[in-house]
């Protein structure tokens, strides 16, 4: 059957695309160009851009959405679906196998030196990861509030994570359309 | 069952977070606080694997704590679980919805979550400092001034443009090099 191959070619291309990339989101923005738009012609540069752009703006992880999209595009739900699972299954396969070897080893002086050094350097990146965020992210007064809002309600409140993001949203719906009426 | 406490748990992650891998690390640090699944410590060593191994990072830390909860089973739950709510979505958005990320409502809504977003990841990463940094031996909290100052020097470095083009993993194997030399 037609749909069969076409379903293990979205699994196959997904799965090389996850196996090959490091870090997700825009560090796969080249692999997709080759595999997906010239390789298997299944979208236009423009769709995966698009799809880049939806991705920032609903729930999820950026390579899965972008994975369902042209998965969907190609063979309806089903496909979406194959995309999906093609492109999670690296991870499983090697996030698997790295802890469970580091479990016979986790308990050597060694290991654990080299962990703690690794936590320090961790936290650098976090750090740099959440000032370039917010850098982007904070374009006015509002955007500053809503930051240190969000921080110490996270910090010293019992708020739930969720409920911080939802709160945030409501908070950005009304500041625009009071926004738009000082405005007119 | 804790497949199903798993599943329940990883596709609210999969609804909430939103902007990207990092999005997920606030949702991981809260289950430190409700379940035994992994210790905030070992979360600064998922979040490095992660980094450090193929595929999508978010894909990556999923997998991981779905691994130290349940084994690879409990990874492969966790994982479709995180995915779920993506595939859901963004099938609707394909089918319903043109220039999604043009409305002004979404827009509005992610003009709010945005600088938010930063902040959550930036309460998960005081969290995983205060693991890397701060000792208790004895009942007595001290501050561990090498940490500190390594993970500063870090963080000042990769605001240094050709440093910041490095790839994590070259800062997370310098950080192993750094640990074993320190006997951290």
């Amino acid at each position: 059957m037609m749909n069969i191959r076409k379903l293990g070619e979205l699994y196959v291309s997904f799965f090389k695309i996850g196996g090959l990339t490091f870090g997700g989101g825009l560090a796969m923005l080249p692999m997709l160009q080759r595999e997906i738009v010239t390789d298997r012609r299944w979208c236009t540069e423009e769709e995966i851009l698009d799809m880049y752009a939806i991705g920032q703006c609903t729930p999820g992880i950026i390579a899965v959405n972008t994975a369902t999209y042209v998965g969907y595009k190609q063979a309806g739900f089903i496909g979406g679906v194959f995309g999906t699972l093609g492109l999670v299954s690296p991870s499983i396969l090697i996030i698997c196998l790295v802890a469970s070897i580091l479990q016979n080893f986790i308990h050597m002086p060694v290991v654990i030196h080299a962990l703690a050094g690794i936590r320090v350097i961790v936290c650098s990146l976090m750090l740099n990861t959440v000032f370039t965020m917010a850098k982007k992210g904070i374009v006015d007064k509002l955007g500053g509030v809503l930051f240190a809002g969000g921080f110490i309600l996270a910090c010293f409140t019992p708020v739930p994570t969720a409920m911080i993001i939802v709160l945030a949203g409501i908070t950005g719906v009304i500041a625009k359309k009071f926004g738009r009426r000082e405005d007119a | 069952m804790i497949y199903l406490t798993l599943a329940i748990e990883f596709f609210k992650i999969g609804l909430f977070s939103i902007g990207g891998g990092m999005a997920t690390l606030p949702f991981l640090m809260d289950l430190t606080t409700r379940y035994d699944w992994y210790t905030a410590s070992e979360l600064a060593n998922m979040v490095a694997i992660s980094e450090s191994t193929p595929g999508p990072v978010g894909i990556n830390m999923a997998t991981y704590a779905g691994y130290n909860a349940a084994g690879v089973p409990g990874a492969i739950v966790a994982t479709l679980s995180l995915t779920a709510p993506a595939l859901i979505i963004i099938v609707l958005i394909a089918k319903f919805l043109e220039n999604f990320s043009e409305n002004p409502t979404v827009k509005a809504v992610f003009y709010g979550i945005r600088p938010t977003v930063a902040a959550l990841i930036g309460y998960a990463v005081w969290e995983l400092l205060k693991i890397a940094i701060v000792y208790t031996t004895g009942g007595v909290t001290h501050v561990d001034y090498t940490s500190a100052v390594i993970c500063l020097g870090a963080f000042l470095l990769l605001q240094v443009k050709q440093l910041k083009k490095l790839h994590p993993l070259v800062w997370i194997a310098a950080g192993a090099v750094i640990g074993i030399l320190f006997k951290m």
